[in-house]
């Protein structure tokens, strides 16, 4: 993956796919390091099936959803010296409290960190995937914080879908803006 | 700055136009977005479609949808283009300029770009 922003993209959708009603992106940075952390309450997964997603070998087809996403950006954190981590309660195990978090702890200076890249694209296209599913995004840097949470906007357009073109150029604008507002 | 209250004002705008909608979907455009199609440049790919629909007014008549890994991962980007009583169209190796190309010539003019497809490149 080229950029971060891919690699959320990407793992993001395993928590669509999970059935998750609401997808936390978080990302986190101060002057060296930069942490993500992605929680869904999705389907989630048993402790075997946890101790598999990390190998890209895993794979198969009844678990579709496993595959090469999370050895990647296992790997794209600890080439720069992070660390990574994944933790599941399943919702047979924990009908109340099923979650997925992965975290991933970047070393912004090493010669192997990848850009982070559009993640204002990246929040955008998942939410013309799946307009149904809330989303809240944070992104906390030393500059201060940029934002949104697909409930607010939710409140006030009512049953206007969020997939709608003008609703996404909203959300896209309004994120860049709070971007800009940082520099 | 913006702020949330501006979207009342879109929402207004918008709900005659979102009935109108209701029931279309005649045509669905659908992008490959596993971990294949992000890799090899989906997400600009989705987003031109997005736009150009959105663009040529044909918002009524196409969706356009995501959807997992097609199984063709080494043609990524792929796209499908699925019409009502039509044989499925598959293209690959989609860029934002292809997707313009798809949407003027086959979405708005009902022509198959037939040198992106799938069955060309394996003719």
């Amino acid at each position: 993956m080229k950029e971060i922003s891919l690699n959320i993209l990407d793992i993001a959708k395993n928590s669509t796919k999970a059935g998750a009603t609401l997808v936390k992106i978080s990302l986190e940075e101060d002057d060296s390091t930069l942490t993500l952390v992605i929680e869904d309450d999705g389907c989630g997964m048993d402790e075997e099936t946890v101790k598999g997603v990390c190998d890209p070998f895993y794979t198969t087809r009844s678990t579709r959803k496993v595959g090469m996403g999370i050895p990647l950006l296992k790997l794209s954190c600890e080439q720069t010296g992070g660390r990574f981590r994944i933790e599941s309660r399943d919702k047979e195990t924990y009908p109340d409290a099923h979650v997925t978090k992965t975290s991933a702890i970047f070393y912004k200076n090493h010669i192997d960190f990848t850009p982070l890249g559009d993640v204002v694209f990246t929040v955008v296209t998942l939410i013309q995937g799946d307009p149904n599913i809330d989303f809240l995004f944070s992104h906390k840097t030393p500059k201060g914080e940029v934002g949104l949470d697909t409930r607010d906007l939710r409140a006030q357009l009512g049953d206007i879908p969020l997939n709608e073109p003008e609703i996404l150029t909203w959300i896209s604008d309004f994120l860049k803006e709070q971007y800009e507002e940082l520099t | 700055m913006k702020s949330l209250a501006e979207l009342q004002a879109i929402k207004e705008k918008m709900q005659n136009k979102v009935a109108l909608r209701e029931g279309s979907g005649e045509m669905r455009v659908v992008v490959g977005m596993a971990t294949c199609g992000i890799a090899a440049g989906a997400r600009p790919v989705l987003s031109t479609f997005v736009e150009e629909v959105n663009n040529a007014d044909l918002s009524g008549k196409v969706t356009v949808s995501q959807t997992g890994c097609i199984g063709l991962c080494q043609y990524e980007p792929i796209v499908e283009v699925i019409e009502a009583g039509k044989e499925k169209i598959t293209y690959i190796k989609m860029t934002p300029d292809k997707a313009k190309r798809v949407v003027q010539e086959h979405l708005v003019g009902g022509k198959v770009v037939a040198e992106y497809t799938f069955a060309k490149e394996n003719a």
